[in-house]
């Protein structure tokens, strides 16, 4: 059989072809990186034993342009995005499958770094990749690499975390610096690139999340901020709950930079994704010993409580600026592009 | 962030305020033109309204370039961008503005063409270099602020010889717009909020004529909330006082003569245009430019046969009243019913900038937060 | 309309009429083709790539200035 050219070879049509060419490919570049247990058994179905109690399961289709960028890359993103919606439940995340689409003519060896890095994440998750795919579309069809994974997760007994449990009164959480991701992304897209120290705050945040089920079993929501930003995040809340917000800018934490980069391109930080973070709502008792459980744990060091759940049939989000005047902050229309005007 | 957030205090802004309802005459009305977008955002943004006296209205200009322009040329834009193999680039605040039919760039780009966004004119540049076999074309739009980068670009583009690079000009003039607003006196406006960086080019003596010919006094606005509060209270003091005068409140970035080196540039690529077609303002003299026939190897419009599409108003649609500060988004019937951002009818809806998307994300529900 | 920021020149390329500007930490390239003159340390406003104008650190004290002799005014 031959032998994968990772230093200067490019994904062919072959390599999802199914034979031979493709068992190369998954042999020396997935198992050998991604191999565990259940992904050793070779077969076309992973068999495990199943815990009783509650499962969730969680899919996500991770496509990011640039693939590589500052504090991450698709691979680990791919890991970390999937294990933080499988625990937005408060499960514990068992394992995860992993689906690849490569286009025609991509490098192996930047294949090979992303499927590294996945599998750096997934290790340091402890949460293995049970079953994968690839396949290959023509040159022209993709954009180099589109990964989709989907997550298993146990809920401990007695939990019931859920997007329509915020109750009026109920504290709101945000667990650190907003808009990271997003400004560090943009800041190496073609065409648009300026310098910053800003990192993607991509990171798996299962054991947060099980510091805070654990001290708190009674969390009514957890929403991990990703596309559409916090804004976003809190109006789903809201229509689902049925209430409405009143949210604080002073307690929001934003970065002085990625205020730069969003006044310099025309954004709001409270539309901007973020890989690694947690919007939290519990009842106002339990907002303390939350917020000092958060800021025990390194990815929840900057957590703070950011506003209060509202009776508003209206459903709106509405926010104390800083400059002391009241303002909607809305769903997000369109995309979050950089205006001139 | 210098030179921002010392503009953005919430207490001064108080205070501030504090003075304009001191010294406004209860017995009258004050209407106030913000001709930019940008202090419309502003405004809306801080909630620089609520620190205003009842009877001080702020009425929203056509100052929002991709606002004014009319949706025949995004079509003409998009037959050129469908019929020849170009890549057509534009700022994204374009992307998402209504042509007719509800048909937009951003769908044209759906439907296979290649039209992309980008952030810098020079971008434009970089992509005729990247791609000699094709013909780029830079849908420019805007005031005279963005009009002197694209001055720059054709320079540029002259002395490297980039023979596939061009134009397609929709560059319009601050101080015709405002002559044929104050013209017609339908708004009825006691007095401007001027632009802060069309002014920081072309410099504060370019208002004298309007404030003279139409006895309105005029002050040029910084963008932060403070600077519009600041020179809202000097409007009230030249109104009180019978004055029409240009005054400079964004003395930190404007003079009264503007950036000569940039008017220069502007004078040697572009010569105005005998009349162009505003949205909402109609035809307008002397109100836009057009690059000069030395630099005609970089006009869109010489190289490419582009036909002028004419585009039917939109049905109910009110914007045409709204830029010319005659009515308020929310007398729209299509208002956040079938005109949302989500799906715009009307251009105003689109930018942030423009009135109706201002009303709609920050002002929509004012009555409701407690604040009529 | 004409989204522009101040931003602090921290280098110039005068051959090729650019500067880095830093905005809070973000640097990027602008053109300073449409400035007379800048100095390392000015602060330019920023739009679309583009230096348009200096900012008046002087002119910029006085509207401050300004606003501190509010002080004691009732909000």
């Amino acid at each position: 059989m031959s032998k994968l050219n990772i230093k200067s070879g490019l994904v062919e049509m072959a390599h999802g072809s199914g034979g031979r060419v493709s068992a190369v490919l998954i042999e020396e570049l997935f198992v050998r990186h991604l191999g565990n247990e259940l992904l050793s058994q070779g077969n076309d179905a992973s068999a495990f034993e199943v815990p009783a109690g509650r499962m969730v399961i969680s899919t996500d289709a991770h496509v990011v342009s640039p693939l590589f960028f500052p504090g991450g890359d698709i691979g680990s993103l791919s890991v970390h995005g999937t294990i933080n919606d499988v625990v937005t439940s408060g499960a514990k995340p068992l394992c995860l499958s992993a689906s690849f689409i490569l286009e025609e003519g991509f490098p192996l060896a930047e294949l090979e770094k992303i499927v590294l890095s996945m599998a750096e994440a997934s290790s340091l998750a402890g949460v293995p990749i049970a079953t994968g795919d690839t396949k290959v579309v023509e040159r022209g069809k993709g954009d180099g690499v589109f990964i989709s994974t989907t997550g298993i997760g146990l809920v401990p007994a007695g939990i019931h975390i859920s997007g329509d449990r915020a109750e009026p009164g109920d504290a709101i959480i945000s667990s650190g610096y907003i808009g990271d991701h997003g400004i560090a992304i943009l800041s190496s897209r073609q065409g648009l690139e300026f310098g910053t120290q800003i990192q993607s705050d991509s990171a798996a945040l299962h054991e947060l999340v099980a510091d805070m089920v654990e001290a708190v079993p009674d969390i009514h929501c957890l929403r991990d901020p990703t596309r559409g930003g916090l804004a976003t995040t809190l109006n789903e809340l809201c229509k689902q709950s049925s209430v409405g917000m009143q949210i604080r800018e002073v307690d929001i934490a934003v970065r002085a930079e990625v205020r730069g980069a969003c006044e310099l391109l025309g954004l709001d930080p409270l539309y901007i994704a973020n890989e690694g973070k947690m919007v939290c709502i519990c009842s106002q008792k339990d907002a303390d010993k939350l917020i000092s459980v958060m800021q025990g744990h390194p990815l929840g060091r900057d957590a703070t409580i950011i506003g209060e759940v509202v009776v508003d049939e209206r459903q709106l989000v509405v926010m104390q600026t800083s400059f002391g005047g009241q303002r909607v902050v809305d769903w997000l229309a369109g995309e979050q592009l950089p205006r001139i005007c | 962030m210098k030179y921002v957030d010392e503009f953005r205090d919430g207490d001064k802004a108080r205070r501030l305020a504090g003075r304009i309802h001191n010294e406004i005459n209860p017995d009258r009305q004050y209407r106030f033109m913000e001709f930019c977008g940008g202090h419309t955002h502003a405004i809306f943004r801080f909630g620089v309204h609520d620190l205003m006296p009842e009877n001080l209205k702020f009425v929203h200009g056509p100052g929002c370039p991709v606002c004014v322009l009319p949706a025949g040329r995004i079509e003409t834009a998009i037959q050129l961008a469908e019929s020849e193999d170009v890549i057509l680039c534009t700022y994204a605040d374009l992307m998402r503005v209504p042509a007719g039919k509800g048909d937009s760039l951003n769908r044209a780009k759906a439907r296979g063409s290649d039209i992309r966004m980008i952030y810098s004119v020079t971008d434009a540049l970089s992509l005729a270099r990247e791609n000699p076999a094709r013909q780029v074309v830079f849908f420019a739009i805007g005031f005279e602020t963005t009009t002197p980068p694209t001055a720059a670009a054709i320079r540029i583009a002259r002395s490297e010889g980039l023979n596939n690079f061009t134009v397609f000009c929709n560059h319009v003039l601050t101080p015709a717009a405002m002559h044929h607003i104050l013209a017609s006196g339908e708004a009825r406006i006691d007095g401007i909020l001027g632009p802060s960086h069309v002014s920081a080019i072309i410099g504060s003596f370019a208002y004298a004529d309007c404030c003279r010919d139409y006895q309105t006094p005029l002050v040029i606005a910084g963008f932060e909330p403070l600077d519009v509060i600041q020179s809202t209270l000097m409007l009230v003091r030249q109104v009180n006082e019978g004055c029409f005068e240009v005054e400079n409140q964004y003395s930190r970035a404007v003079s009264e003569t503007g950036n000569r080196k940039a008017q220069a540039l502007m004078a040697e690529i572009f010569e105005p245009r005998p009349t162009f077609e505003w949205r909402g303002l109609g035809s307008v003299p002397d109100s836009a430019v057009q690059i000069r026939p030395a630099y005609a190897a970089f006009d869109a419009e010489q190289r490419f046969s582009m036909q002028a599409a004419q585009t039917a108003d939109i049905k109910g649609c009110i914007c045409p009243a709204v830029l010319r500060g005659v009515s308020d988004p929310v007398d729209c019937k299509l208002f956040a019913t079938a005109c949302t951002p989500e799906e715009p009818k009307g251009a105003c809806m689109v930018s942030s900038e423009g009135a109706c998307a201002a009303y709609y994300s920050y002002g929509r529900h004012r009555a409701e937060m407690g604040k009529a | 309309m004409c989204l522009a920021v101040p931003a602090r020149v921290d280098s110039l390329d005068s051959a090729a009429s650019t500067a880095i500007v830093d905005l809070d930490g973000i640097r990027k390239e602008v053109s300073t083709l449409l400035l007379d003159e800048v100095t390392v340390g000015d602060y330019v406003l920023v739009h679309v790539g583009y230096a348009l104008e200096r900012i008046d650190p002087v002119e910029a004290a006085k509207t401050l200035l300004l606003f501190d002799e509010l002080k004691g005014i009732e909000p």
